[in-house]
């Protein structure tokens, strides 16, 4: 039983990962130009395919460092075509526009690539099982989980240490004034959006190898990041990641108890944060709007 | 424009012709609603397409009115509309055979659970809380999904047929005549949206729409703003989940797709290809979503495509909406 528990976290925190790399790159975007990006889940698949058709060119390592950047790269494109021009609008209108592209990427995924879901190889060195007692410990999980904790670590460097990093945090407080210190603040938005849909891609990576790829493999993942930065906290990047963190191990423990709860699990969590603190674990006060 | 002109174009207040003319728009939507069955086949259609668009009408127009007259981003609605659907099709199956109650169950479901989370989220405001309400539809569709030996889970809920309505004096064939069931369902309509006109135009209604332009302004006049949003929340659920049921009864099924998110920005964008400003814009985004959806859907079968396109383009290039570029056009 202990180890059934101890292997549900586990998954929980490898699932929640998932979540707060995800969530992390809708919140940057989100802080800083207001907008939520709905078609996040579509770069995931997107970044994923991409890595899928590198694959048999770079092998498994070439197409994991090539592939996030390359969406990230198309990230920067759409931000440039059809986002920029939503700025300063009601934010219904960015919401409906990603809406939109989400569709429309989920469909060209099903078009080129197909809508079985097609096999994702990965190196045979990280498929084996590291110890028989702890089974669900294989290489590729710890791996997964190492190498997000070094892309967060990696986020949050840029963001302290860099002067790129240093922007879009002082611009999450008060963009005009950024504006008014000569900062360009389009190519920051754009950067900054980049940077997430970087994220997402990289995350559509891992995932596919974990989860097998098909194109609605983003979907599936949105909600729940949308449920992390809420309980997270608006606004706080930290709060995010123990967002993700915290429902993806509730939900790994519900699934021990009460399997049929696993997804409204952390709804109800999201509903009991709100109730509690309406500004989320983390989140700063006045964030609400 | 001189005042002579100006006096022609707006003939005093209380006078016929004044009257008549404040209130023409709203007579040819209704003429055009009551003769819609006979005029649909003409340009293509079919009764039951004519029952969608006012089904459909008739959630994007409650979604306006948190939306348009609000000024609150709602992206979860489906929920609603989809516990609506889910109460009559439960009802029937379950309860009794029985239309009105049916419909009472759905609505009481779906204005109970927007009660509810309407308390959780009335302190939300803009991106938050449109986040906030996209996250809470997804419980009901998971619940749907989950609790299949009830709900049908991911197939839907099949083996329950609507029923005809006995009114005492009566019997209407909801059940043999697609026709008897549009009628059905535009009584319904007329009632749901004249109650949303009355509503509008009380002072609560216009409380709704200070709050809308000015929040800040409304707080300082001391108006509690949470409890008109809240309250705001809950009509506009209470009308999407009768909105729901009847769409549960004009397809004799109902499957989770009704509570999904996609649903959710359907009925937005019925509502911002309408005219969010105008009571009747949304009804005409709900008409041309509809007829549009089932001709793509029946050429090509990446309507997915098609459909995700077409957000863009609206909000690329035509964000305000049929009734938002009529009203540009004519002089005011």
């Amino acid at each position: 039983m202990s180890q059934l528990i101890l292997f549900n976290v586990f998954n929980g925190l490898i699932v929640g990962a998932f979540y707060a790399l995800m969530a992390l790159g809708l919140s940057l975007i989100l802080n800083l130009s207001g907008v939520i990006n709905f078609a996040h889940g579509g770069f995931l698949a997107l970044g994923a395919y991409i890595a899928y058709t590198l694959m048999p060119f770079t092998g498994f390592w070439g197409a994991l460092v090539v592939a996030p950047v390359l969406t990230a790269i198309i990230g920067l494109i759409v931000e440039r075509i059809l986002i920029r021009p939503l700025y300063g609008r009601d934010p219904l209108y960015s919401l409906l526009l990603t809406f939109g592209l989400a569709y429309v990427l989920e469909d060209v995924a099903r078009a080129i690539w197909g809508a079985q879901s097609v096999p994702f190889p990965i190196p045979e060195m990280l498929t084996t099982p590291l110890s028989k007692e702890f089974f669900f410990l294989t290489g590729y999980r710890i791996f997964m989980v190492v190498l997000v904790a070094g892309a967060v670590a990696a986020l949050f460097l840029i963001l302290n240490r860099t002067r790129l990093g240093m922007r879009i945090r002082a611009g999450t407080s008060d963009l005009e004034t950024v504006s008014t210190l000569g900062v360009n603040v389009r190519i920051l938005r754009n950067l900054n959006f980049g940077l997430g849909i970087y994220l997402a891609g990289l995350a559509g990576v891992l995932a596919a190898g974990m989860l097998g790829l098909e194109p609605t493999i983003g979907t599936s993942l949105i909600m729940p990041s949308f449920v992390a930065i809420i309980v997270g906290g608006l606004g706080s990047l930290p709060g995010t990641l123990l967002g993700g963190l915290l429902i993806g191990v509730a939900s790994g423990v519900t699934t021990v108890f009460f399997p049929s709860a696993t997804e409204a699990v952390i709804y109800v969590m999201m509903g009991l944060v709100l109730l509690i603190r309406p500004r989320g674990l983390l989140g700063e006060e006045g964030r609400l709007t | 424009m001189n005042s002579t002109q100006h006096d022609m174009a707006f003939p005093p207040p209380g006078t016929p012709t004044a009257v008549l003319r404040r209130h023409f728009p709203s007579l040819v939507v209704w003429a055009l609603l009551l003769a819609m069955p006979y005029w649909m086949g003409a340009v293509g259609g079919y009764t039951e397409l004519a029952s969608r668009v006012v089904i459909m009408g008739l959630a994007a127009m409650a979604l306006n009115f948190l939306l348009g007259f609000t000024g609150v981003l709602s992206f979860g609605h489906a929920a609603y509309f989809g516990l609506g659907a889910y109460g009559v099709a439960m009802t029937i199956k379950y309860l009794a055979p029985s239309t009105p109650l049916g419909l009472l169950v759905g609505l009481a479901t779906g204005t109970a659970a927007a009660m509810v989370i309407g308390g959780l989220i009335r302190k939300l405001r803009g991106v938050y809380f449109a986040m906030v309400t996209i996250a809470f539809g997804q419980v009901f569709y998971f619940v749907v999904f989950r609790w299949n030996n009830v709900t049908g889970g991911d197939d839907g809920l099949t083996g329950w047929r609507r029923v005809p309505l006995h009114l005492g004096f009566a019997n209407v064939p909801l059940e043999a005549s697609d026709k008897a069931f549009y009628y059905f369902a535009l009584a319904i309509f007329a009632a749901c949206v004249g109650a949303m006109a009355l509503i509008l135009r009380s002072p609560f209604g216009r409380t709704l729409v200070a709050i809308r332009e000015n929040e800040r302004r409304a707080r300082f006049l001391g108006i509690p703003v949470e409890q008109h949003i809240w309250l705001s929340f809950v009509i506009s659920a209470l009308f999407a989940s009768v909105a729901g049921g009847l769409y549960a009864l004009l397809n004799n099924f109902v499957d989770p797709r009704a509570l999904r998110w996609d649903m959710s920005g359907n009925f937005v964008i019925m509502a911002v290809l309408g005219g969010m400003r105008s009571f009747w814009g949304p009804l005409i985004g709900a008409a041309i979503f509809v007829v549009l959806q089932d001709y793509v859907s029946s050429q090509t079968e990446n309507w997915m495509s098609f459909v995700g396109a077409f957000f863009v383009l609206v909000v690329l290039f035509f964000p305000r909406g049929v009734m938002g570029l009529l009203r540009r056009r004519v002089p005011r």
